[in-house]
This record gives C-alpha cells, sequence and structure tokens, in this order.
C-alpha cells in the first residue's frame, strides 16, 4: 500500500513539469498573448480589457497559480476560436478519441504478443524472419501512408467500409465498428511492430531458462509451455514496451482522425494548431500527456502481480 | 570422505544379479551440429538400469553425461542437437521411433529427470502448488482440488514441513534444499519407473546434500524406482549407488559394481579419479599433495584416432594412439575400455 | 578496453583504438555476408543519398516551377510521376524532396545524439544533476512526441530549422536515457574500480572508459532517431504544422495531394513510397549495426 502511494506521489513532479511546459506556451510564443486571445481585429481597448479579465496584467507566478487552480477545478479555460469553454469541447470529442485507442490496443495486443511468442519459439525459422520483416515494415510506414493504402482496397475500390467519418457506440455499434476497422488497424501497426519485436526479445530470454526445460520434462504440451509457463516469466518487459507505446498510440490517433475525418481529440490537436488556439491546444496536450502518466503508473503497479518476486 | 568398500553407506538393499533392466541405452549417439564443427557429445553410450537400483554415471564436465540423459527424455535442443543414432529401450519401446505426443504422455509420468539447479529449474512465477499439481492433472486426469491433496501428499513424503502452507508459497521463498525437496516431488508424484537425477546436489550445501540424497535413497526403496544418478563427484556415487558407468569424452570407459570399483578400477582414467580424491592419511606419503590428471579434456568437435584418454594417459603406447579400445569383460560385470588394463588388474585378473 | 602489463609491471589500460576499428570493419564484411537483409538496406540508403546529393542531375527540371496549364497530369512520359495542383513536376519535386528529408533525419540525429550525450553524461556522473535532469527529461517524455513537435512549431513558427529544433527536442530524452543508463552500469564495472584504485583520475576515467563504450548503443541509437525523426517531419508537414509550403519536403508533397486524394493518388501513394523505402533502409542499417556490434543491444532497446 506503501508503495501504492509512493508511486503516485512519484508522478507529481513528471505532471509538474507538464504543467510548466504547457502553461509557457502561450506565454513563449511570439506577440502578447492578450493580443492573440483577442485576435486579429480587435482594437487596443479590447486588447487591454482581455489582458486584465484573463489576469495577464498579474505577474508570471501568480497566473500559473491561478491557472493551476483553475485546472484543478476542472477549468480549461475557453476557447479563442469559438468562444465555446473547453471543458467542454474535450468532453465532447473524447469518445471517439477513445475508442478508437481502445480498440487499437485490444488489437495490438492480441496480435503482436502470440506472434512474438511463437517467432521467439521458432526461433531462425521462417516465421520468425516473417515476423522479425513484417516489424521492420511497420517501423518504416508512417501512420497516414497505411490508412491511405488501407482505404483503397477495403473502402473506395469496394464497399466494404466507409471511407471516413464516425459513428457513436451508442447510436449503432455495429456501424461503430466498421467506421472503426481500419482507423484503428492503421494505429495499431506501428504498435504492433514495437510490441512484436520486445515479446520475441523478452520471450528468447526466457525460453532459454531452465525451468522451460523442467516443464518440457513433466510432458507438458509446447502451447502449454508457451503460454503458461514463458509467458508470465517475460510479461514485464513486454507490459512496460505497452506503456511506452502509448505514446505511439497517442501520436498514431492524432493523425489517423486526420486522415480518417474522425472527430475527435486528435482532429481537435491539428485545428486548433492552425489557429493558434491556444487554451485548447494547452488543455488536449495536459489531457494526453495525464492520460500516459496514468497509463505508466497502473502499469508499474501491475509488475506485482506479474512477478512475485518484486519486492518494493 | 575416505573410499573404500569398508567405509561406504549401505546404498540399499537390491537384487543385483537377475533383475530385468528397465531402461536399456544402447548406443547412443548426440550430436551437435555448430557452425564450425560437428560436437560429438554423447559417441556411442550404452548403459541400462533395473528396477530399484541406482546407476551412478560419473565423468567430469563435458563428457557427455548430462547429454545422454537429456537424450533418454528425448529433450535435447534441436536446432543445435540431434541423436543421430542408437536407441534407448523403456521395456520393450524404442524411445527414439516414439512420436513426440507418446514420448510427452511418458515424460514426467513414467519417466522423470530432476535437475541440477532448483532454483532456476522451478517457475518463479508459479505456486508450488501449481507446479506441484501440474503433472497430476496431465497425466492422471486429476481435478484441480484433487491435485492439490495428492501435492501435500507429496511433500511430506519428500519430509517439507507445513506442506499446505508450501503449496501457496513460491519457489523464492524457499531454501535450496527445500526446493531441490519440491522437485523430487514433482518428478516422483505420478510414480516413475525411472528417474534420472542430473547431478542433483551439486548446487546445494554439504550439510543438505547427505540429507536429498539418502531421501533420493529412501523413495527408491519404496517406490522401486530405477534411478540413474548423474555425477561427478565420486562421493555421491559411492552413497548411492550399486553399478557405476564412468564416462570420458562421450563414450564409456568403464562399468562395474560399485565396490569393484573403488576396491579395483582397470581404466587409467579412473583410477586417475579416485587417486585425485583428497584424502586426510596421505597413503601415498608424498606429503599429501593432491594426484592430478595432467591434460585438459579434449574437445569434442575435434576428430579422434586412437584412445581419447591417450594424450593424457602415463601409460599410453602406440596402440593407444592408433586404436580406439574396445569395451572388454575384465571381470564377472566389470568391463573396461583399455588396451593394458591387464597391466593394473595385478593377480586379480581373469586367466 | 585492455589492462596491459607495462614494462615495468605496473597496470595501465590503453584504449586498442586501431583494433576497434581493424574489428569494426572485419565485422561489417562478415556481417554482409551473413545478413544480406541489413546489407540492402545500407545499399538502398547509399541510392538515396546519391539521389539526394545529385539531384540536379537525375533528371530533374525546377520543382518550384509553377505551370497551371499542366496541373494534375498523371503520371507519363513527360512527367515521370505526374504533376500537381499548380503544375509543378512531381518526380523533380520528390527528388529534391530528398534532400530536405535527409537533411532533417540527419541533422535531428546528430543534435539529439549529441545534446542527449552530454546530458546524459552528467546526469551519470552527478547525482544532483541526475535527479534535476532526469525529472524534466521524464516530464519531456511524458507528452507523446508528435504532440510535443506540434506545440513547439506552433510556438516558432514554420521554417526547417524550427522543425529541426522541435524534432530534436523531442528526441533528446530517450537518448539522454540511454546515456545515463549505459554511464551507470558502467560506473560500477570492476574495471573502473581498478582504474581509479590504479590512480586514474575522473577525467581520464570518462574518456578512455567510459566514452568509448558509449558509442555503440549511441550509433545505433542515432539511425533510429533519424528513421523517426523524417517520419515525424512528414507527419508535422501532412497536418500542416511542418515546413513551409514551398519547401518540396515529402511530408508538405502529400499533405498537398490529402484533398486530391480521390483525383490523383499519386500524390500521396508516390513520395508515401519514397519515405517508406528510406525510413526502411535506415531502420535496417540500425539494426544491422546493432548485430554487429553487439547482439545483447537488441534487448536494451
Amino acid at each position: 500500500m506503501r508503495y501504492v502511494l509512493h508511486r503516485i506521489l512519484a508522478t507529481l513532479p513528471v505532471m509538474a513539469v507538464v504543467a510548466v511546459f504547457v502553461f509557457s506556451l502561450l506565454h513563449l510564443s511570439p506577440g502578447d498573448p492578450a493580443a492573440i486571445i483577442a485576435g486579429e481585429f480587435a482594437s487596443p481597448a479590447e486588447i487591454a480589457r482581455v489582458r486584465v479579465s484573463l489576469g495577464l496584467d498579474q505577474p508570471l507566478h501568480t497566473q500559473f497559480l491561478v491557472w493551476v487552480t483553475r485546472l484543478a477545478q476542472g477549468d480549461f479555460g475557453t476557447s479563442i476560436f469559438s468562444d465555446i469553454p473547453v471543458t467542454r469541447m474535450i468532453l465532447q470529442r473524447v469518445e471517439p478519441t477513445l475508442s478508437l485507442t481502445f480498440l487499437s490496443m485490444l488489437i495490438t495486443i492480441s496480435v503482436a504478443v502470440p506472434l512474438g511468442a511463437i517467432a521467439a519459439w521458432k526461433a531462425n525459422s521462417i516465421i520468425d524472419r516473417l515476423v522479425m520483416a513484417l516489424a521492420v515494415f511497420g517501423f518504416s510506414f508512417p501512420v497516414f501512408v497505411i490508412g491511405y493504402l488501407l482505404m483503397f482496397p477495403f473502402a473506395i475500390w469496394t464497399d466494404l467500409l466507409p471511407v471516413q467519418g464516425y459513428v457513436s457506440l451508442f447510436e449503432d455499434p455495429a456501424r461503430w465498428l466498421r467506421h472503426l476497422v481500419l482507423p484503428s488497424i492503421s494505429v495499431s501497426l506501428v504498435f504492433i511492430a514495437l510490441i512484436a519485436r520486445m515479446t520475441r526479445a523478452s520471450m528468447l530470454e526466457v525460453l532459454s531458462q531452465d525451468y522451460v526445460r523442467t516443464a518440457h520434462a513433466k510432458g507438458l504440451p509446447d502451447s502449454k509451455v508457451l503460454f503458461k509457463h514463458a509467458l508470465q516469466n517475460a510479461s514485464v518487459p513486454i507490459v512496460t514496451a505497452i506503456g511506452i507505446g502509448v505514446a505511439l498510440v497517442i501520436g498514431g490517433v492524432v493523425v489517423t482522425e486526420t486522415v480518417f475525418a474522425i472527430p475527435g481529440l486528435g482532429r481537435l490537436t491539428v485545428d486548433s494548431i492552425l489557429r493558434r488556439d491556444y487554451p485548447v491546444i494547452q488543455a488536449i496536450v495536459l489531457v494526453f500527456s495525464f492520460a500516459y502518466v496514468l497509463i505508466n503508473l497502473l502499469i508499474d503497479l501491475s509488475y506485482k502481480l506479474l512477478d512475485p518476486r518484486i519486492r518494493y | 570422505m575416505t573410499i573404500s568398500s569398508a567405509g561406504m553407506q549401505d546404498a540399499g538393499p537390491v537384487a543385483v544379479e537377475t533383475a530385468e533392466p528397465v531402461l536399456r541405452v544402447r548406443d547412443l549417439q548426440t550430436h551437435f551440429f555448430t557452425r564450425d564443427a560437428v560436437v560429438r557429445a554423447v559417441d556411442g553410450v550404452s548403459y541400462e538400469v533395473a528396477r530399484g537400483e541406482t546407476l551412478g554415471v560419473v565423468g567430469e564436465s563435458g563428457c557427455g553425461k548430462s547429454i545422454s540423459a537429456l537424450s533418454i527424455l528425448r529433450l535435447i535442443p534441436s536446432p543445435p542437437g540431434r541423436i543421430v543414432g542408437g536407441e534407448i529401450r523403456f521395456h520393450d519401446q524404442n524411445l527414439l521411433e516414439l512420436p513426440m505426443s507418446e514420448m510427452r504422455a511418458l515424460r514426467g509420468n513414467r519417466i522423470s529427470m530432476i535437475f541440477q539447479d532448483p532454483m532456476t529449474s522451478l517457475n518463479p512465477v508459479m505456486t508450488v502448488g501449481a507446479q506441484l499439481g501440474e503433472a497430476l492433472q496431465l497425466h492422471q486426469g486429476l481435478s484441480r482440488a484433487e491435485a492439490e491433496d495428492q501435492a501435500a501428499e507429496m511433500l511430506k513424503m519428500v519430509r517439507i514441513s507445513e506442506p499446505e502452507r508450501r503449496l501457496r508459497e513460491y519457489p523464492h521463498q524457499l531454501s535450496g534444499g527445500m526446493r531441490q525437496r519440491v522437485m523430487i516431488a514433482m518428478a516422483l508424484c505420478c510414480k516413475p519407473e525411472v528417474l534420472i537425477a542430473d547431478e542433483p546436489t551439486t548446487a546445494l550445501d554439504v550439510t543438505v546434500q547427505a540429507q536429498i540424497l539418502e531421501l533420493i535413497n529412501d523413495l527408491r526403496e519404496k517406490l522401486g524406482t530405477a534411478v540413474v544418478m548423474i555425477t561427478h563427484d565420486l562421493g555421491v556415487v559411492a552413497e548411492t549407488a550399486q553399478r557405476v558407468v564412468v564416462m570420458y569424452a562421450g563414450r564409456k570407459v568403464e562399468e562395474a559394481l560399485v565396490e569393484d570399483l573403488f576396491d579395483n578400477a582397470l581404466h587409467p582414467y579412473t583410477r586417475g579419479l579416485m587417486a585425485a580424491i583428497p584424502s586426510h592419511a596421505p597413503e601415498s606419503g608424498d606429503g599429501g599433495r593432491l594426484a592430478e590428471i595432467p591434460g585438459i579434456v579434449p574437445s569434442l568437435g575435434a576428430a579422434m584416432t586412437g584412445c581419447s584418454f591417450a594424450p593424457r594417459c602415463a601409460h599410453a603406447t602406440e596402440v593407444c594412439h592408433n586404436e580406439y579400445p574396445p569395451l572388454e569383460e575384465a571381470r564377472s560385470r566389470h568391463t573396461v575400455a583399455c588396451w593394458h588394463w591387464r597391466e593394473f588388474a595385478g593377480d586379480k585378473a581373469r586367466p | 578496453m585492455l589492462l596491459t602489463r607495462e614494462k615495468d609491471g605496473a597496470l595501465a589500460s590503453r584504449t586498442v583504438r586501431d583494433g576497434r576499428t581493424g574489428q569494426f570493419r572485419a565485422a561489417a564484411i562478415r556481417l554482409a555476408r551473413r545478413n544480406p537483409v541489413a546489407a540492402s538496406g545500407v545499399l538502398l540508403l547509399t541510392l538515396v543519398v546519391l539521389l539526394a546529393v545529385f539531384a540536379p542531375l537525375a533528371g530533374t527540371v525546377d520543382p518550384d516551377a509553377i505551370s497551371p496549364i499542366h496541373r494534375l497530369r498523371s503520371p507519363s512520359l513527360e512527367h515521370w510521376f505526374g504533376t500537381d495542383s499548380v503544375g509543378r513536376d512531381l518526380y523533380s519535386r520528390i527528388v529534391y524532396g530528398t534532400r530536405v528529408s535527409l537533411l532533417i533525419g540527419f541533422s535531428v540525429a546528430v543534435l539529439s545524439t549529441g545534446i542527449g550525450f552530454l546530458i546524459g553524461l552528467l546526469a551519470g556522473f552527478n547525482r544532483l544533476a541526475d535527479a534535476l535532469l532526469m525529472r524534466i527529461m521524464d516530464g519531456l517524455m511524458a507528452v507523446p512526441p508528435i504532440l510535443l513537435a506540434i506545440a513547439l512549431m506552433a510556438l516558432s513558427g514554420a521554417s526547417v530549422g524550427n522543425v529541426i529544433m522541435a524534432i530534436t527536442i523531442a528526441e533528446v530524452p530517450r537518448v539522454t536515457r540511454l546515456v545515463r543508463s549505459v554511464v551507470l552500469t558502467l560506473r560500477d564495472q570492476p574495471f573502473v574500480e581498478a582504474a581509479h584504485a590504479a590512480g586514474t583520475r575522473g577525467w581520464r576515467i570518462l574518456f578512455i572508459h567510459i566514452l568509448p563504450n558509449t558509442v555503440a548503443p549511441l550509433i545505433v541509437q542515432a539511425t533510429y532517431v533519424c528513421a523517426s525523426a523524417m517520419i515525424i517531419e512528414a507527419i508535422l508537414s501532412f497536418l500542416g504544422a511542418g515546413a513551409p509550403p514551398t519547401v518540396p519536403s515529402w511530408g508538405n508533397i502529400i499533405a498537398e495531394g490529402r484533398t486530391l486524394f480521390l483525383v490523383a493518388p499519386y500524390i500521396v501513394i508516390v513520395p508515401s513510397l519514397f519515405l517508406s523505402v528510406t525510413v526502411l533502409a535506415v531502420n535496417l542499417l540500425g539494426d544491422g549495426m546493432r548485430d554487429a556490434l553487439d547482439p545483447r543491444l537488441a534487448n536494451r532497446m
């Protein structure tokens, strides 16, 4: 229990750094923050008004504290572009992004881990080389290339799947799935390459251990040896790689939402960048970073479950 | 410890003369095919073991004794290694011709193996109970609860205290001796007919070694298991085996009843091993210096003509370097592969 | 590293430099024979580099020449890869784009490796610096690299230099971690202790013992950074947050082709293929080097 607390506390400095970085985005960019927020056509009087009302005339550290306090209360400010509270904008768009992320991770884990395990088991065979080749290819194709490449045969030439767009899960699960198939596969490919490699490396090391030999000596079939005995021992590095790879997934989601016109947080990011809508940019970076930190925290805490030897 | 037949502990009653062998290894050849050379780890070895007896297989590291044992259960890692010749008869079946599914049915069930290092040989993320119960569930079709009860019984049989508690523990929570007991329990839980013990005490403290050996002896008597005891330690052989096979460079160089071997070793290598045992009473009057066998074990990849021990043998002659000596029966149940064994036999040789 | 006995019997250490490069060359030749895949990666990469260097001689025209009459032509004998929405010859743009992408890839690799090396070294040696620097690195790593690069670009405006800077900042934390972990592992090694006990001072230990051992994993990581940088640049341009639109980077060309995807798919497909092949080549090179230098690195990376 004490360890759990300790790990949670350890994430605070990290979030603090992110917060400082995000906060300074507005103040580091060229130009007067108040002018940027007030808009291109604002008069000097309006700019001054904006400056006061947003507290931009206060010293920096005060601004920072005010900003953090508002964050803690869930107030991410208001979009410069559309005047809607940022919190509301985010909530509106969180479902598609979550769906895409969740599906991608599901696909990745269920494909990459068995692939990597089998590649390790049949090390240096044709299957192994094939899996490794696929992994290298997976790393080399940018996400949007894969997205477009998939679009052609599955959506444009045939009518198997919709080309773009998104349907909510709560509205129509079947169509929700159909709209997400191609995007999730695009996002997963890079992640699968990474996790398959990591699984293979970790399993190779485990498979050379004595207890695997003992398992064989007991007469267990190969599948049991591989997935019951070996895999759990190999899991710590694999799970760690999954945690780190979440950053890749988030990047992939941002791009894929653009390619497939999915109205999620990724799309919002891109649009806000182009419009220099700072409050939104800040909020999204914070949300994604927080998600990343949270997932890695959970993974950290899961180590004990996976390997009882680990002592805190 | 001083080695002589008088000081040996009784390794247990057994009908030595007439027992029908349960396991017969005949002319086994296991080779490893690496990029640079073919390593002939086991190059024509034969031995057999009968019900209720312990056969000791003795030799230095690298002589092929462990590989011969792994070959019996066909656990040789197959990309580099392969069993290229011979047969292994278990009752009347040749194990080398069995399909893998039948081989797996035998493993852990009618032929079991225990390994040298119990810490690395037990799965660190599974509880003791789970690992023990696995073979029972697999081979005897027990349910999980039944397997757990049986597992507790097995732990009692190997003299582990508080068996119910141990079932829920992980290997790293046990001491070295306890872990080896768990391995023994795992190997014997289906009451196998053959137990192969590959250096079971090498990784343990000296005090624990004796306990483990005694445990194996007792269980052998109780269950009538045939035991193949692989070791580099002549002391272990003295304590547990009725018959001994000495291996060198992938071949058998001598085989005898254990008292006979210790009293009248005939092969220069065996004699060298005996002489190298440190003793408190320096019989040779040499000032207590350890006798050693000069030279090193030959690389098993190099092609060999002649006796593989010839380069290190003080008594080697021309024929020794040119032709490999065949196994001859020097006395009753005592075979040796040496051109000059008669010179060592003194007047006890057969006419 | 060798500990040798000098003439007077004292122990001294010497970096056998020639031995190392000689070893490297021999290993490379051996590897080419043993691992044709990695060798083909090197070959591919060489071709790409040659294309970039000799772009004007490769049958190209001015990549910026606008010619609205010839807009959106499909690939033909006159325009090998067709033309884009304002009539520029796509082939020429893509070939010149090779220069941009390679420039960005290499620059980021070199810069991030250099900076990461210095920071990682410092963190590995000084406990206080370690605590401070690694917190900052962790924070930077918590932001997904794409977002980080995007945010930095939003701050600084579109230019090739800014793209290089943004991606470098996104890649530095990973290199730092690597260097730091190597330094920490090495510091505890017996041979470092031995050198210390023999009276070698801190500086010498650093340069003669620790530094050479960081070179191998660093070089391998540099190749991965290069590949990653090229992809990130493409994504940045694709999203509109990359180099200015006049610069013929592959990402920009693809971005321009986005809206015309159904009409003129080749605008997206061809540069994508070029990009993928180049990144693939770099990845293969990295894998090959890793296998040649130390197969154990595979687990650490």
